[in-house]
């Protein structure tokens, strides 16, 4: 029953993690690793009294959320009280805008291209975290819920798709290209832990429409997604059917759990927000969005196609990381040749990253470095082999790469002697001699050992070369 | 400048004929004395006597009284309930920092219906204050503590909140002054909210005198309330200087209607007598709109309270229950069927209908609507107009229990004051007779931010009809 392509949509939560305090006061927004309730104000714990002061920071951040997304300012918008009772909410709502017919979001439309497919934004808006919930002990056993407020008013923006995914793959691209577009624009830093967060919907033709909620993390979601998937087409292939509901994705087991028929969907009483004047998004305030734009991604993939002749799909996986495109920039900065710095990025520096396990910002090599250590290998002062475990070195402990001038004046071992190391090397090894001659690769191995001989005072390209010569040599005398 | 209460009272001080500690100690025995037959007040302030004040400023040490839904840091604040009794608040309120940076000398907090709700101060969950006029009778709420606390001479000032009345009710029951500012003039932050659109601090003060100077001490820009505006500052003591010559008072005939008692009115045209013949000119003037308000009020109110009363769940502060083998949501349930009172559960439970899906239209929006309405009724009568007028309550003073049974009858009450909460207005109300030995308040209604209008024309009259009233429960200094 593969036909029964899903339709999916996407409503997704990313703290605004650059910004210094929280949404409605003056608390750090930096919560992470503290004690318990230690990060709280009368303000995000809901104190009776206590009144939310807008952070000016955040507007303009989720103003560059908008710009980013290609999305429509509201010039007029206003905050809403989403009326709840969950332990988790201090006030018992949570400050956020009215999502039904009638609300002003801060802004409206846009897209995301996830490779060719469109995926068009519905609304984005602005709205405050809740507080976590932890439990004595495990869920089950716990015999009580401790509340922990210091996450209490960080500023989230949600972003809400309309439903133009069709796969859980899909999906996942999705989520990293719009973590991609964050972290550009400076306003998330997507390896905080629980930084985003996404609900998800998903329907089958003939299904009923199934919200997912609490996926933490965006590999998560393409996992819920697939199983949610499975299920509903196994139901409808038995003939069940799939009911409208709420569920909930379990990452621990890797299921999705009833929640809730939506027969008995919440009814949150929104009403505009009392303590907060509606915003009048003015036209400084979105150019002062503006100039602190940096150049997005796809505009950023069309400069490296256009201007450095990269292949597009090159461009797309160097743009894919803000972190390696600002690398990549800064190296072709130092050393031109954006093709060769592209290839070697991708073939030499991310595979060694990737083994390592080190993000691209966690590497300590610094740009100009790994330039002088491209240049070098591309001058021949350097072998691949030695330039890796020097990027090695320079990646994990920020060492500066040092060129030993092996083939120096003083050092380098003299033509006369080569020859005969090479000649004895040829007479040893007679049968990988005779391979080389049918196979031209099988001369690296004669390379090496000639290389070793020399104690390292020979070049592998002159010894190459001269190795070559001697092949040529041998298949002339035996014609 | 006459010497009312208020300015007699700093002279003495400023001067030395009553040190500062005999003034306090006397506010400290006539609290002793008073507190058993009036209950004004929810907590005192132990050891406030001793206050010891380095130089005087604004306030001049004098006492000042604040109601119990105001945060001040350490000080049990329980807003009339159950539900908050031990909360103490970890900051104060911006007009609390105000106060004693001004030598205001705090005394305690004062009763009130619970979260504001009412205009008895029956509601409280700790007993019913009761009018110094008259012990059997209802001193007015919601700030009843408050009015009660001045009007009796156990403080001096005080800070009540008027969210549809609250200030003005009182004030006019207990025979004293009492001024519902602009909304935006003066900082929200640390008043535990009832209806946060329509509420705004005020003072209450024996005099036109005392209610200037704690306004001027109180109000100004509050970065840490967003609907508080920046304006610059006055010293409203200035406004009281200068007569009434020229001045267009207009009689909102709406104020007036059905239902207001015949002694009420006929105090109310004597006063109108007053302002002519201190060369003001009085006419009657209409605002139609002014008909919807009392429901409009009573929808934005309680939807509002619906949410901000979620809070309270016994978790953080406040009243708490043994918490183990419960489920949360039947914790939050028990707490808060314990923790408020009847009038509080009706309003939240009318307020979340009024929100509900189906009915948010009908019933939220439209009283939107109206409020606009009256805005713009009231926008429009300010072109012709310096001032309005009205009485305060449409009734007297009543017994105790007396209504208690019919919040409708109860609600009624407040039709000549939400009009002003609605438009966001000031308001004062001012003592302008007695009838069968209770006092009548008139109300006086300015446009935005013409605080001072209405306190020079307050003052004016408080000068010309000169009732100094004296309440039979009431130990006063000078
Ligand atoms: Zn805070």
């Amino acid at each position: 029953m593969s036909e029964l392509k899903p339709i999916i949509g996407l409503e997704v939560h990313c703290q605004l993690t650059n910004l210094r305090s929280k949404l409605f006061c003056s608390c750090s927004a930096d919560y992470r690793g503290k004690p318990p309730n230690t990060n709280i104000c009368p303000v995000c714990i809901g104190e009776p009294g206590s009144l939310p002061v807008l952070n000016r920071e955040a507007l303009i951040s989720v103003l560059k959320v908008a710009i980013a997304l290609k999305a429509d300012i509201s010039r007029f918008t206003y905050f809403s009280r989403k009326n709840y009772f969950y332990p988790d909410l201090p006030k018992n709502f949570q400050i956020s805008q009215y999502d039904g017919a009638g609300g002003i979001p801060i802004a409206r439309g846009g897209s995301i291209d996830i490779g060719g497919r469109i995926v068009r934004i519905r609304r984005i808006q602005l709205e405050e975290d809740p507080g976590r919930i932890v439990y004595e002990g495990t869920i089950t056993s716990s015999t009580g819920l401790l509340m922990d407020y210091n996450r209490s008013g960080i500023a989230l923006v949600e972003i809400v798709t309309e439903p133009d995914i069709t796969s859980p793959r899909e999906a996942r691209v999705f989520l990293e290209k719009l973590r991609s577009l964050l972290e550009y624009i400076g306003v998330f830093d997507g390896s905080l832990e629980g930084a985003m967060r996404c609900d998800a919907n998903i329907s089958i033709p003939g299904g009923g429409r199934v919200e997912i909620k609490n996926i933490s993390s965006f590999h998560d979601v393409e996992k819920a997604l697939s199983f949610e998937l499975a299920r509903q087409k196994q139901r409808m292939v038995r003939g069940l059917g799939v009911i409208r509901e709420t569920r909930h994705w379990d990452p621990r087991r890797r299921i999705t759990v009833s929640l809730r028929v939506k027969e008995e969907e919440q009814d949150y009483r929104y009403f505009p927000e009392p303590d907060l004047p509606p915003i009048i998004v003015t036209d400084a305030l979105i150019e002062e969005a503006e100039r602190s734009m940096p150049i997005l991604p796809y505009e950023k993939i069309d400069l490296y196609v256009s201007k450095y002749g990269l292949s597009r799909g090159l461009a797309e996986i160097l743009v894919s990381s803000k972190d390696l495109s600002e690398l990549y920039d800064k190296i072709v900065e130092c050393y031109g040749k954006p093709g060769r710095v592209a290839s070697w990025l991708i073939e030499d520096l991310l595979p060694l990253l990737d083994k390592l396990g080190v993000g691209v910002k966690d590497s300590k090599a610094k740009p100009e470095d790994i330039a002088y250590l491209l240049k070098s290998i591309d001058e021949g002062l350097i072998d691949r082999s030695r330039a890796l475990s020097m990027l090695r070195s320079m990646v994990l402990e920020g060492s500066r790469p040092v060129i030993v001038f092996e083939h120096s004046l003083e050092s380098r071992i003299s033509l006369v002697e080569l020859d005969r190391i090479i000649s004895e090397v040829v007479e040893a090894e007679g049968k990988a001699f005779q391979d080389a001659i049918r196979n031209p690769k099988a001369l690296n191995y004669l390379v090496g050992l000639v290389v070793k001989r020399c104690g390292g005072r020979a070049d592998p390209r002159e010894v190459y070369k001269l190795l070559s010569k001697k092949v040529r040599e041998y298949r002339r005398s035996r014609r | 400048m006459k010497e009312t209460y208020t300015l007699k009272l700093i002279q003495e001080i400023e001067s030395g004929s009553l040190p500062l500690d005999e003034y306090l100690a006397r506010k400290a025995e006539a609290i002793a004395k008073l507190e058993p037959i009036l209950n004004s007040f929810i907590t005192v302030v132990k050891g406030f006597e001793k206050s010891r004040i380095e130089r005087l400023g604004l306030l001049k040490g004098l006492t000042v009284a604040i109601k119990d839904n105001i945060c001040m840091e350490g000080i049990e604040t329980t807003c009339g309930s159950l539900i908050l009794r031990g909360y103490k608040p970890s900051y104060d309120a911006t007009v609390v920092e105000r106060i004693k940076k001004n030598s205001g000398v705090i005394t305690g907090k004062t009763n009130m219906d619970e979260f504001a709700m009412g205009s008895t101060t029956e509601w409280s969950a700790f007993g019913p204050t009761r009018n110094p006029w008259d012990p059997c009778r209802v001193p007015g709420g919601s700030s009843g503590g408050s009015a009660a606390a001045v009007a009796s001479g156990e403080s001096d000032l005080a800070l009540g909140s008027d969210t549809g009345g609250s200030i003005r009710c009182p004030a006019s029951f207990c025979g004293v002054v009492g001024l519902k500012p602009t909304y935006g003039l003066v900082s929200r932050y640390g008043l535990i909210a009832y209806a946060n659109s329509l509420e705004q601090i005020g003072p209450i003060a024996r005099d036109v005198y005392g209610c200037a100077l704690l306004l001027t001490a109180i109000a100004g820009y509050d970065p840490r309330d967003s609907t508080s505006i920046d304006r610059s500052y006055t010293d409203y003591r200035y406004a009281l200087i200068e007569g009434l010559e020229g001045f267009r008072l207009g009689v909102v005939r709406e104020l007036l209607g059905e239902g207001v008692d015949q002694r009420v009115s006929s105090c109310i045209e004597e006063s109108i007598y007053r302002f002519e013949s201190l060369g003001a000119t009085v006419e009657e003037v209409s605002i139609p709109s002014i008909s919807f308000a009392l429901p409009a009020y009573y929808i934005i109110a309680m939807a509002e309270a619906s949410s901000n009363l979620a809070r309270y769940d016994g978790v953080r502060y406040g009243m708490s229950l043994s918490a183990r083998d419960y489920d949360w949501s039947r914790y939050y349930e028990d707490v808060r069927s314990r923790g408020f009172g009847l009038e509080v559960k009706r309003r939240i439970i009318l307020g979340a209908y009024v929100l509900s899906a189906g009915y948010y239209d009908r019933y939220y929006i439209k009283a939107l609507k109206v409020r606009t309405l009256i805005k713009k009724g009231f926008m429009e009568v300010f072109k012709r107009f310096d001032a309005l007028i009205g009485p305060s309550m449409p009734i007297l003073p009543f017994r105790i229990g007396e209504k208690i049974e019919d919040p409708l009858e109860l609600y009624m009450c407040d039709i000549d004051t939400v009009p002003v909460n609605l438009a966001g207005l000031p308001a004062i109300s001012i003592p302008c007779g007695l009838v069968d030995d209770l006092p009548v308040g008139l109300q006086i209604i300015g446009s935005y931010f013409c605080e001072d209008t209405i306190l020079r024309i307050a003052y004016n009259l408080e000068a010309a009809l000169d009732l100094r009233l004296k309440p039979v429960f009431s130990e006063v200094c000078v």
